[in-house]
């Protein structure tokens, strides 16, 4: 690791810092407008580092959420984790004990750095990709202590700050919207949603919901899977 | 805060640690050059969009029809983060200005 890896790796994670910084400052804005501080903010994003599954968390810990629901929530908000390790195996091989914090520290944006973005000449890849990956966690950790700090310093009236959750969960869709073969499965995901809203209440909808939808893309297989239903995430949450 | 400290870090503890093995998972799997069954890397390409759309359906939950104040402000704001993006399609011009919006709604208009 030396300065020329740094140099290499720091202009590519640029649009990363401007948006780990402003995501992040919404995240502890967030906490910090349920009664947790600057140093919650520090423990969530140095240990879960999750930008929509962070903002899910707030919510979580505001409705004092038992932890088997808190589980199953994380679980649900991170399952397109799944696929990007998948695609990412062959390139993290040989990293050794660093290995690990690649894949801890495998976010939406990160994911889309490293998926994309080479090691120019005579830098060493394996230093460019970790140095990627570090350089986007301090981001997303300063930005959200900015948040939670900003948040307790200026005593505004933080109400409806939470919709950041609503409209970032709503830009990731229009994304997938744009890009994928077919818009069955984001219309049944809404559609088996408000039927089991409207069936069992706003406090138990999430699991017949999820039951329903992987059951029926289950069901829909034959005609999905020919269509090329490109996967495609929105690119603001970790 | 509902929870006690001690519970926060439980939960936070949780978040972690779930958080992790979902991005873990493929590596313990399929690291050794086995192939993904293939109905799971269907369901890696569907499910996303679904579950964004599940979640989106769960942030409108509280919504009421009983006053304009318990739906307009987050149909407007969510409105606004869809059309300023397909507009700009800048994350971070649809996310503020939606949510700053919305905040300006239910603290000022409906307030």
């Amino acid at each position: 690791m030396n300065r020329k890896t740094l140099a290499a790796a720091f202009p590519v994670t640029i649009p990363v810092l401007m948006g780990y910084l402003a995501i992040g400052m919404a995240f502890g804005l967030m906490l910090q407008s349920i009664g947790y501080g600057p140093l919650w903010a520090l423990l969530m994003s140095l240990t879960i580092y999750a930008g929509s599954g962070q903002y899910l968390g707030v919510a979580l810990l505001a409705a004092g959420a038992p932890l088997a629901h808190v589980a199953f929530m994380t679980l649900m908000v991170n399952f397109r984790h799944l696929v990007y390790g998948l695609s990412l195996l062959e390139k993290f091989h040989g990293m050794g004990a660093r290995k690990l914090y690649m894949i801890f520290s495998l976010t939406d944006e990160t994911y889309a750095l490293l998926s994309s973005a080479k090691a120019p000449e005579g830098v060493e890849e394996h230093d460019f990709f970790f140095l990627v990956a570090l350089l986007d966690q301090s981001y997303w950790i300063a930005g959200s202590v900015l948040g939670a700090v900003l948040g307790a310093a200026l005593d505004f009236d933080t109400t409806g700050v939470d919709f950041a959750m609503t409209a970032l969960f709503l830009v990731i869709a229009v994304g997938q919207w744009k890009s994928a073969g077919s818009h069955l499965p984001a219309l049944l995901g809404g559609a088996a949603t408000l039927v089991s809203l409207l069936l069992v209440g706003a406090e138990d909808m999430l699991l017949p919901a999820l039951g329903i939808i992987v059951a029926a893309l289950t069901l829909l297989r034959p005609r999905l899977d020919k269509k090329s239903v490109r996967r495609e995430e929105g690119t603001v949450c970790p | 805060m509902p929870l006690t400290p001690a519970q926060t870090l439980a939960s936070i503890a949780v978040m972690a640690v779930v958080t992790f093995l979902t991005r873990a998972l493929p590596f313990i799997l399929f690291d050794r050059g086995d192939h993904p069954p293939k109905l799971v890397l269907y369901l890696g390409k569907v499910l996303p969009p679904a579950i964004i759309a599940m979640l989106i359906v769960y942030c409108f939950r509280g919504v009421s029809f009983a006053a304009p104040s318990g739906w307009l402000p987050a149909l407007a704001a969510g409105l606004a983060a869809v059309l300023l993006h397909l507009w700009k399609g800048n994350d971070l011009i649809s996310i503020f200005g939606a949510t700053v919006f919305y905040m300006v709604l239910v603290q000022g208009v409906f307030g």
